[in-house]
């Protein structure tokens, strides 16, 4: 069994963090969430619609309100960039031609993608701009739910903050309730309005970002301050409000600390480097 | 233990299939798609072995009849029966198993390894019916013509081999396939050309879409899918053979 009690009520019209390390149940627990995966046991609930219990007509429909952005995009690879926008208008709607090219340049200049790229294939695009289409694919039939795997895997840092952005953006702008599985602490402080911390395939700590970073919860501690720069971040807010700098914090940091402030914060008689 | 777990996976594999496409227009089109991947696409290789099975026919049943007293036309009967009866259907289908079988099944992998097929259900399309069935429709309305194609061709290859080597004059060739021709033949030959088509087309969209792993299971799936193909096509052509003749 890979998830153990797992229950979280997701914000709707928000951004809801799933997070946690690589083999904690993220990547179940949203597949189960989404029906590619049944649990053996438990309730997926959409607005008051158990999604376990319902019927496959019942269950069709549901899944025509949710977009999802994979992991590795999972774009079709014969298609082109505008053919994979299409794919889904094509399935389910009975619009002219031309409004549906319409909207599929909506969605992809929503994302901000040039339309040289129309009509290349997804290989021929840089990872960045396959999630940048990937999105566009997930929002093209107006989703209530967008469910993103991991969306910054593979990006450079740069990259990860635009994608994030564009999600946030989405989820305001659509109203959409977005649920992101995530490892990138970048993305947690950026864009996380409620995150659920999972650990073990069990749900371990849940609040929000202004909360995570004062969380006394051991495991969550230990999973985002891994980050130095988080952990640098948390200090740096330890010092302004108490002006005084915490005892793990490596003579280095300290130094450099104690030059920012001009203040001998260790009282060792000198301020910064000796 | 593995072969009964795979076969109850592949007859469970159809029951989610046959349901009301959420859109026909698109469902004809993917069929449409596989009809000319699967028709068009093996013409070429279809056309080149039924021709070259033929003449190697005509070539080696003269070499074999050396009597005097049996006519040259029985080169021809010889020749169109065993092309119609088994060269046509069975070795075309061996073939196309290796050609359409290992596309399919590297296909459908690759959909499942890249997600495509979870995009797919997400979009809440009934993945099954929309990339299996129309393959195996598509197969099964496309190999029998191409198998009728290589009747054809068979059997004009073996003519213009039996000219050209001098072994069979063409105009006694053509009396020959007059000479106690059979409509149940072909009608046989049709039957078990569904029957591969089938095989064919399913297994390997089995295997491709039960894939779990990356891209050196997509490469084992698919070599499972030929090897599999193979010997359920030659199972069924025994079957067949001893059931219908």
């Amino acid at each position: 069994m890979v998830l153990k009690e797992v229950s979280a009520v997701m914000d709707p019209g928000k951004c809801n963090l799933i997070i946690g390390a690589s083999g904690s149940g993220k990547t179940v627990l949203m597949k189960c969430i989404v029906g590619l995966m049944p649990p053996s046991e438990g309730e997926v609930i959409y607005n008051d619609r158990n999604y376990i219990t319902m019927s496959l007509e019942e269950r069709k429909a549901i899944r025509k309100e949710i977009g999802m952005l994979f992991q590795g995009s999972a774009l079709f690879d014969s298609q082109t960039v505008e053919q994979n926008v299409i794919f889904p208008l094509d399935m389910f709607t009975t619009d002219k031609y031309s409004v549906k090219r319409d909207r599929v340049k909506e969605v992809l200049d929503r994302v901000k993608l040039s339309e040289d790229a129309y009509k290349k294939f997804p290989s021929e695009i840089s990872g960045g701009m396959q999630k940048r289409v990937a999105l566009a694919r997930a929002i093209v039939l107006n989703p209530k739910y967008l469910f993103c795997d991991e969306p910054n895997s593979g990006l450079d840092p740069k990259t990860s903050i635009v994608i994030d952005k564009l999600i946030k953006e989405i989820t305001e702008e659509y109203k959409t309730t977005t649920i992101m599985n995530t490892h990138d602490m970048n993305s947690v402080m950026e864009i996380g309005d409620h995150i659920v911390y999972m650990h073990n395939g069990e749900k371990e700590w849940e609040g929000t970002n202004k909360e995570i970073i004062y969380s006394d919860n051991e495991k969550l501690n230990e999973f985002i301050f891994a980050s130095n720069f988080l952990q640098d971040a948390k200090n740096m807010r330890m010092i302004q409000e108490t002006g005084e700098i915490p005892n793990d914090v490596h003579s280095d940091v300290r130094d450099a600390l104690e030059d920012k402030f001009n203040t001998d914060m260790d009282g060792d008689g000198t301020i910064g480097t000796k | 233990m593995k072969i009964l777990k795979e076969f109850g996976q592949y007859i469970k594999m159809f029951r989610g299939m046959f349901r009301m496409p959420e859109n026909k227009a698109m469902y004809w089109k993917q069929f449409m798609l596989q009809c000319n991947d699967i028709g068009i696409g093996s013409l070429g290789i279809i056309c080149i072995i039924s021709v070259f099975i033929g003449a190697v026919s005509t070539v080696q049943t003269a070499y074999q009849l050396v009597s005097p007293i049996i006519p040259k036309t029985t080169i021809a009967q010889i020749v169109r029966d065993t092309v119609i009866l088994e060269f046509a259907p069975t070795l075309s289908c061996i073939v196309l198993a290796g050609v359409v079988g290992s596309k399919i099944a590297s296909e459908l992998g690759n959909m499942r390894v890249s997600e495509q097929i979870d995009a797919l259900e997400i979009m809440g399309i009934n993945t099954k019916a929309y990339l299996i069935l129309p393959k195996i429709l598509a197969g099964v309305l496309t190999i029998p013509l191409l198998i009728i194609l290589a009747m054809v061709l068979g059997i004009w290859g073996g003519r213009l081999a039996g000219s050209a080597a001098g072994i069979i004059d063409p105009s006694i060739y053509d009396n020959g396939l007059l000479m106690g021709f059979s409509g149940y033949n072909v009608f046989f030959a049709l039957t078990k050309s569904f029957v591969f088509a089938f095989i064919i087309t399913s297994v390997p969209s089995f295997y491709g879409y039960h894939v779990k792993g990356g891209a050196l299971e997509i490469g084992h799936s698919s070599t499972r899918a030929v090897v599999v193909s193979c010997v359920l096509l030659l199972l069924a052509d025994y079957i067949l053979s001893a059931l219908l003749l």
